[in-house]
């Protein structure tokens, strides 16, 4: 990654994260993440041959929990913070083209 | 048309609900009909601060089912970050495995129609979290569930191996059987605890060369029957399309469809091209998982025998037919019962009728299973030894099986209490074959002469015998002495 980030590039990351910018703001943000990257460009000056890639930085695994039942937060409190509610359901703006479910 | 032909391609990506009893990360009971949002909790409305932590349960059901998929199951796996912006999930992104998945490169066999059995590569298999529910039905907004979000997800990718509608159909009837097994999911259909998504395409060729349609996939099937039906859809309508066109699979040309069920069409969603950037990074708030060969062990004895493979040892051993066999290893309850029953001594085919004609249809009507009616295997064995021995007939077996199962005695006791025993004494039938055969002249008559009649003739004696003992004759007994006496 020895390119500098462009703006189209900034728009397209924004429009992925759902984020409306101004023209300023792009090209404000393009060049701090333009620092940003060049920063962590510093990293590629290490040697990392034969370096198995780490996958999380805590060396430890497996921590699971037993398959127990804790009492959820039931609907009330779980809705208390939201900023709206239809009846028992959390109230969104129209979704459309959904073409959620994972 | 005559100088074109084509082979259809399928890929299936599966997703199986866990039938653990909380959810993937969190603590949160699994929920079917509750209220909405009574099942949720800070870690699965993705609330600040809060941490998943793994279900081992969950982790072993799912390399369980890799085991069963004849999978690799890999020794260490991590948790990915697959960023999704739908309020479904509000996290803004859903929990997975993408590089290093549970297991990989596996098979499934298939039975085909012909009685043969298909390997279907498995690609991967991994876990992630499921979402919750967008509603849409309310107005001019939408309504979000979250008490799905964060169920457990086998999700079972296979290689493009299927070549019909009815091959996708039958490993998917044959995965459901599995997991069912296995006991790492219910299965059930109507509850969506299995969901399909198709990828299909075809290969065509004409004279002047070999073309691929463009891929569609159809997504989230929920019934065998719309799976089934929507390849089906799809390879006429990617034939038509190409027919007309002439478009072939290209880079970004893959599209998404929909399944519309009642006008039985798949409906275009988006093109791929334009699809999603997920951005999978590692999930920094989960340690990954590594197995040891102790582990793996541990788990690798909880294999069962797989449906299929009992299915077929059940015709090349016992001597059932294939459909006979197939609805006694449908489940494994019924199955665990018969041969139960058979190493009580029973004789595989008349158990297998008795459980079959009568045994299963009660359980259905009483909506359990077979196990669950009350029956004891070494009983319906004693019954079936009965019914062999000529004690009892097929038909009299069958009334006492029904009365065990309502009364829960011996099929001894219940043969005498309902006067079903049958005499099989050759002395005591001869007396009563010689009064009948006296009573009725011109029947012997029509027998003996062989005249049109004889068969018929014959039969009436038959019958005139087993009234005569209010049904409680052998009529294999009393076949014989007619024989004999009517030479």
């Amino acid at each position: 990654m020895s390119e500098q980030i462009d703006a189209e590039q900034v728009r397209k990351v924004a429009k992925l994260a759902r984020l409306q910018l101004s023209d300023s703001e792009i090209e404000e943000f393009t060049g701090q993440l333009g620092a940003i990257l060049g920063y962590v460009e510093k990293m590629n000056e290490l040697d990392t041959e034969g370096v198995e890639p780490l996958a999380h930085c805590l060396p430890i695994s497996n921590v699971f929990r037993a398959d127990e039942v804790e009492p959820s937060l039931g609907t009330d409190r779980a809705l208390a913070n939201a900023p709206e509610r239809d009846g028992p359901f959390f109230k969104v703006p129209k979704i459309l083209d959904d073409n959620s479910a994972a | 048309m005559s100088d074109i032909s084509y082979e259809v391609i399928v890929g299936l990506e599966i997703h199986v609900q866990l039938c653990t009893k909380t959810k993937m990360f969190c603590s949160c009971e699994l929920s079917f009909g509750q209220e909405a949002n009574a099942r949720v909790c800070p870690v699965c409305l993705g609330l600040p601060g809060a941490l998943p932590v793994m279900n081992r349960q969950a982790v072993e059901y799912a390399m369980l089912a890799a085991m069963a998929l004849n999978c690799e199951v890999s020794p260490f796996t991590k948790w990915d970050r697959k960023s999704y912006y739908y309020p479904d999930l509000p996290k803004n992104y859903q929990i997975s495995q993408y590089d290093l998945p549970l297991g990989s490169h596996g098979y499934i066999e298939i039975p085909l129609e012909d009685g043969q059995t298909k390997r279907v590569r498995i690609l991967r298999v991994h876990l992630e979290e499921d979402a919750g529910k967008n509603l849409h039905t309310a107005g001019n907004f939408s309504q979000v569930d979250l008490n799905r979000a964060g169920t457990p997800l086998l999700e079972i990718v296979t290689e493009p191996d299927m070549n019909s509608p009815s091959q996708v159909r039958a490993l998917a009837v044959e995965l459901q059987r599995i997991v069912r097994y296995l006991g790492v999911s219910e299965g059930d259909m109507q509850k969506g605890h299995m969901r399909f998504e198709p990828n299909i395409n075809l290969a065509i060729k004409r004279p002047d060369g070999e073309f691929r349609t463009p891929i569609a996939e159809v997504k989230n099937l929920n019934s065998f029957r719309a799976l089934e039906r929507s390849i089906a859809y799809e390879v006429q309508r990617q034939l038509d399309e190409f027919l007309e066109t002439g478009v072939t699979l290209q880079m970004g040309n893959k599209s998404t469809r929909g399944w519309n069920d009642v006008d039985e069409v798949t409906v275009l969603q988006r093109e791929k091209e334009e699809a999603h950037d997920y951005r999978y990074f590692p999930d920094p708030d989960l340690v990954p998982v590594t197995t040891t060969p102790q582990w793996l062990e541990e788990i690798r004895s909880r294999l069962c025998e797989l449906p299929l493979a009992r299915q077929t040892r059940y015709v090349t051993e016992y001597g059932l037919s294939d459909y006979d066999a197939g609805v006694l290893t449908a489940e494994r309850p019924t199955a665990d019962f018969f041969e139960r029953a058979l190493a009580a001594g029973g004789e595989p085919k008349r158990v297998c009728n008795l459980l079959t004609q009568v045994g299963l249809k009660m359980a259905r009507e009483e909506g359990v299973d077979l196990a669950a009616l009350g029956l004891e295997p070494a009983g319906v064995a004693d019954l079936a030894k009965m019914a062999d021995a000529g004690t009892v007939s097929a038909t009299a077996a069958n009334t006492i099986l029904e009365s065990m199962v309502a009364t829960g005695k011996a099929p001894t006791a219940l043969a005498q209490e309902l006067n079903l025993i049958q005499t099989s004494d050759a002395g005591e039938l001869e007396g009563i074959v010689d009064q009948v055969l006296a009573e009725n002249v011109q029947a012997v008559q029509d027998v003996v002469t062989g005249s049109k009649k004889s068969k018929k003739a014959r039969g009436f004696l038959l019958g005139q015998v087993i009234q005569k003992t209010k049904g409680q004759a052998n009529p294999k007994v009393v076949s014989e002495i007619l024989d004999r006496k009517l030479k």
